[in-house]
């Protein structure tokens, strides 16, 4: 036989996945190396000379110094508290059953799809000024670092139920049972057994918690105030107040080697996470509480969950409420001729404009992506290709938004004012979504099932057809969404690229509270109502479509 | 009907196909019998298409399959855990290859009931695949590769999975469907009651290549070599020198059929030919344990310094552990293999 025929079948199977990645691969460079690295250069690159000195310079300063310790710093913390609030959740939604269960999931997930703009407005209703600790005790804590740590584990709460719970709810009990028959005291055996088959899953969460709050934008910006700036926001500041690009450009690049380090990170833990365990229905492993112990976490963990994630949007929905007749959100209506140039309400026509172009975009760049990565031929370059795609949901948003703004601004690809730079860059953020929603579904298809379909004669498009779109509509579904919850909620590059009569909700929440007023505040809280019902709507739509909760998501 | 050529698949640098030749002629049913791992699935792989060859050529009724996708092959595969797509029902998992195949909806209807009846699976179209049993499964699985009318039918284990009696039952069906359909059929088991019941012809496999190719009374009469007899459950297996009519053993001298291969070779007695008498008489034995297999009990015999013998005795006439037995040999039941020998 001829060498030839030797390499054929490798030779196609590289064409295939080169065929399915070059479009996600040429999205990912014009829209996000492309602008990302042009920010870079101009910060950096001034009078013809690269100048990395500026990187020491802008290290040397104290003020940064500050802010970098101060991201670190409470990114840990945050992690660190989600984790003690959160796993005592995932273990009560993995193992127990009880009345309810289904719609406490999808409730403690609304938060984590919702604007990061809607958490901070909720918290500063809870416990800013004014608002209804304020109220009722005088306490205020938006001047304390404890309002963004609390909407940091309000935001990831989920993260952590679904991706530890998501696989603790399918760990074989009977493998603790074993542990327990060979002498094994319970605590033992959860230590000994389960704690190590569960130890790559936290992980994984812990560094997907850590990696959103390091680069927290939305949040620290509204409620931190001017003391406290994360990395994220201090770029933002520096771009949009200083206009000191040279310094945003370094601490881009150190957000960027950051995100970088924790997503390899990431990457490797989800690798260890897909090692042989054994795993059952997830239906079967629940059990209705027993003794008073079991009773006792599961009271413990509805009243945090009914503190914590529900009554932060509680006293939103009750603060935009809070004037006689609707009176703010019949003021969304009235065009004010001051920030806006039009009636604030027209942003939920905007963004849901917006997020629907976004969606679709993310839906396609992300499907072909996870397609690609899903073959079984899989390389080492294609897992480089699948750490990379994770980049856009850590890298500064706000880098990119304005890199937008400098970069695509001449030919070949001039948007200056095009409406389509906000779904475009809303897409880069919901890809990623997409990508992690769609593989492990993908992965999961039996390739034994493909082979069936051939040998009884369909060809590679109708096996696509007949065998994987089937089984992966559901997923597809359920990206969408995601996609379309993480677009409408964008905030970070979209504050720079919306066009100021035509603002995203979130941007116009933003404006609205950086306006003095009773008014402007009661309407912030008006339109974050509205925006919160938008996504937990969404959600919910995806919750009923969703049987399978190993996503990573 | 099917002609392999040399065929040889390497996986990282070993050969799971190694040089392999078989014909299957049309209507035949040809059994490939082999442990895990002696490239059984690969070789139906390769004829379905789905593993590319790394050398020799696949014919299918004389023309030359390379570069045919898997699609186009006109072949049919049962895979080894079925493999039903769990979205669809029974009858469009049954109707799926005639879809592919642009038949019309009449037709398909009515092909989907004929072949339910065939597997005994009448009226069964609109049942949930998840709600069928094991043999329900294998039974759809079987319809839904008939029902494009392939020019082969290939089977990977095709009974694994079910248990003892229904696959003893399904076995004799599936020949007897077979023969009046006038398939051809190129099946792979592990399982020698199985590939025997089945086959017209056995052939077995060992480590990519094809060790002994015969009807299934060649094969258990005169397995080639100690490989084959080992594989099909013969324990009896030693070295011996064959001179005449005898044969030096560890277990002393046995007489050997007439014409039996001369010189040094290995030499199998079937567990029949092991006759138990006084312990005064033939080669002294212990009884180490006695295995029941239905129709006779297998004694398992230790004689001093020599290796392990199994023989077979009636229900009624079989020693107590730790009995001591003489044992003599049958040359009706004393095969001189070829090949090579372990021992």
């Amino acid at each position: 036989m001829s060498e030839a025929a030797e390499t054929a079948p490798g030779a196609r199977g590289s064409a295939a996945r080169l065929g399915l990645m070059a479009l996600p691969v040429a999205f990912f460079a014009v829209f996000f190396a492309y602008p990302v690295a042009a920010i870079v250069a101009r910060g950096l690159h001034v009078d013809g000379t690269w100048r990395f000195g500026r990187l020491a310079e802008v290290l040397a300063q104290p003020d940064i110094r500050h802010v970098l310790w101060f991201t670190t710093w409470q990114a840990l913390a945050s992690t660190a508290l989600t984790l003690l609030v959160a796993l005592p959740g995932a273990y009560v939604f993995a193992r127990l059953d009880f009345p309810g269960k289904d719609v406490l999931r999808a409730v403690v997930t609304v938060p984590f799809v919702l604007p990061t703009v809607v958490v901070g407005t909720a918290f500063l209703a809870l416990v800013g000024r004014g608002g209804l600790l304020d109220d009722l005790w005088g306490l205020r804590l938006d001047t304390t670092v404890w309002a963004i740590l609390l909407a940091h584990v309000f935001f990831n709460y989920a993260v952590v139920v679904r991706t530890v719970g998501g696989l603790w709810a399918q760990l074989d009990p009977r493998q603790e049972e074993a542990a327990r028959m060979l002498g094994a005291s319970r605590l033992a055996a959860w230590r000994r057994v389960t704690l190590p088959a569960l130890g790559p899953a936290v992980a994984a969460a812990a560094l997907m918690v850590f990696l959103f709050t390091f680069t927290s934008f939305g949040v620290v910006q509204i409620l931190g105030g001017p003391t406290f700036s994360t990395l994220e926001v201090e770029i933002y500041r520096q771009t949009s107040e200083i206009f000191d690009l040279s310094t945003a450009a370094v601490l881009t690049l150190l957000q960027f080697a950051a995100v970088g380090a924790i997503l390899v990170l990431h990457a490797w833990t989800v690798r260890r996470r897909e090692s042989a365990l054994r795993l059952v229905d997830a239906s079967l492993t629940a059990r209705r509480p027993r003794g008073a112990a079991q009773r006792a976490l599961l009271g413990a963990v509805l009243v945090t969950v009914a503190v914590l994630l529900v009554l932060p949007l509680a006293v939103l929905v009750q603060r935009s409420l809070d004037a006689p007749r609707f009176a703010y959100y019949r003021a969304l209506t009235r065009d004010d001729g001051g920030t806006f140039l039009v009636a604030p309400i027209e942003a939920i026509g905007n963004s849901l404009r917006y997020a629907a172009v976004a969606t679709v975009i993310a839906v396609l760049i992300g499907s072909l992506a996870a397609a690609a990565l899903a073959r079984r031929d899989a390389g080492r370059l294609v897992r480089a290709f699948d750490a990379l795609l994770m980049l856009p949901l850590g890298v500064s948003a706000v880098t990119v938004g304005f890199g937008f703004l400098i970069t695509l601004d001449r030919p070949p690809l001039d948007l200056r004012g095009s409406w389509i730079l906000v779904p475009l860059a809303q897409a880069l953020v919901g890809a990623p979504f997409v990508v992690r929603t769609m593989l492990p579904v993908l992965r999961a298809v039996d390739e034994r099932l493909r082979e069936a379909a051939a040998v009884l004669g369909a060809s590679p498009w109708r096996v696509w057809r007949e065998v994987d779109l089937p089984i992966v509509r559901r997923a597809l579904l359920v990206a969408a969404g995601f996609a379309f919850a993480v677009s409408l909620g964008e905030f970070g590059a979209t504050v720079f690229i919306a066009r100021p009569d035509n603002p995203t909700l979130p941007v116009a929440v933003a404006r609205l509270l950086g306006r003095p007023g009773d008014l402007n505040y009661g309407q912030a809280m008006a339109l974050s109502t509205i925006l919160m019902v938008v996504c937990a709507v969404a959600l919910l739509v995806l919750e009923r479509l969703r049987t399978d909760r190993t996503g990573e998501f | 009907m099917l002609k392999l050529e040399e065929a040889t698949v390497r996986f990282a640098g070993r050969a799971a196909l190694d040089r392999v030749g078989l014909e299957v002629a049309e209507r035949e049913i040809v059994c490939v019998l082999g442990p895990s791992g002696s490239g059984k699935s690969t070789l139906l792989r390769t004829v379905a298409g789905l593993q590319p060859l790394d050398g020799g050529r696949v014919f299918l009724e004389g023309r030359d399959l390379e570069g045919t996708p898997v699609h186009r092959r006109g072949v049919g595969l049962m895979f080894q855990d079925h493999q039903l797509f769990p979205q669809r029902d029974v009858g469009g998992n049954v109707a799926f290859g005639l879809r592919m195949h642009g038949a019309a909806r009449g037709e398909q209807e009515a092909r989907v009931a004929e072949l339910l009846d065939l597997v005994g699976l009448p009226g069964a179209a609109r049942r949930a695949v998840a709600s069928l049993s094991g043999g329900e499964q294998q039974r759809v699985a079987l319809a839904r590769a008939l029902a494009p009318g392939p020019r082969l039918l290939m089977l990977d284990e095709p009974l694994g999975q079910l248990d003892r009696s229904l696959r003893e039952r399904l076995v004799v069906e599936l020949r007897e469907l077979f023969g009046r359909l006038g398939t051809t059929v190129l099946a792979v088991t592990h399982d020698q009651g199985e590939a025997f019941a089945l086959a017209d012809r056995v052939v077995v496999m060992r480590d990519g290549r094809i060790a002994q190719s015969g009807s299934p009374l060649e094969v258990w009469q005169r397995p080639a070599d100690e490989f084959v007899a080992r594989f099909l459950g013969f324990g009896n297996v030693v070295a011996a020198t064959v001179t005449g009519q005898a044969a030096d053993t560890p277990w002393g001298k046995l007489p050997v059929p007439e014409g039996s291969p001369q010189g040094p070779g290995t030499l199998l007695v079937r567990p029949a030919g092991v006759r138990l008498v006084d312990a005064s008489d033939g080669l002294r034995c212990t009884v180490a344990a006695r295995t029941f297999r239905g129709t006779h009990v297998a004694v398992h015999l230790r004689p001093e310094q020599a290796p392990g013998l199994e023989a077979a005795c009636p229900l009624r006439t079989a020693p107590e552990p730790g009995d001591e037995v003489g044992v003599v040999f049958d040359a009706a039941e004393v095969v001189v293999l070829g090949g090579s020998s372990g021992v």
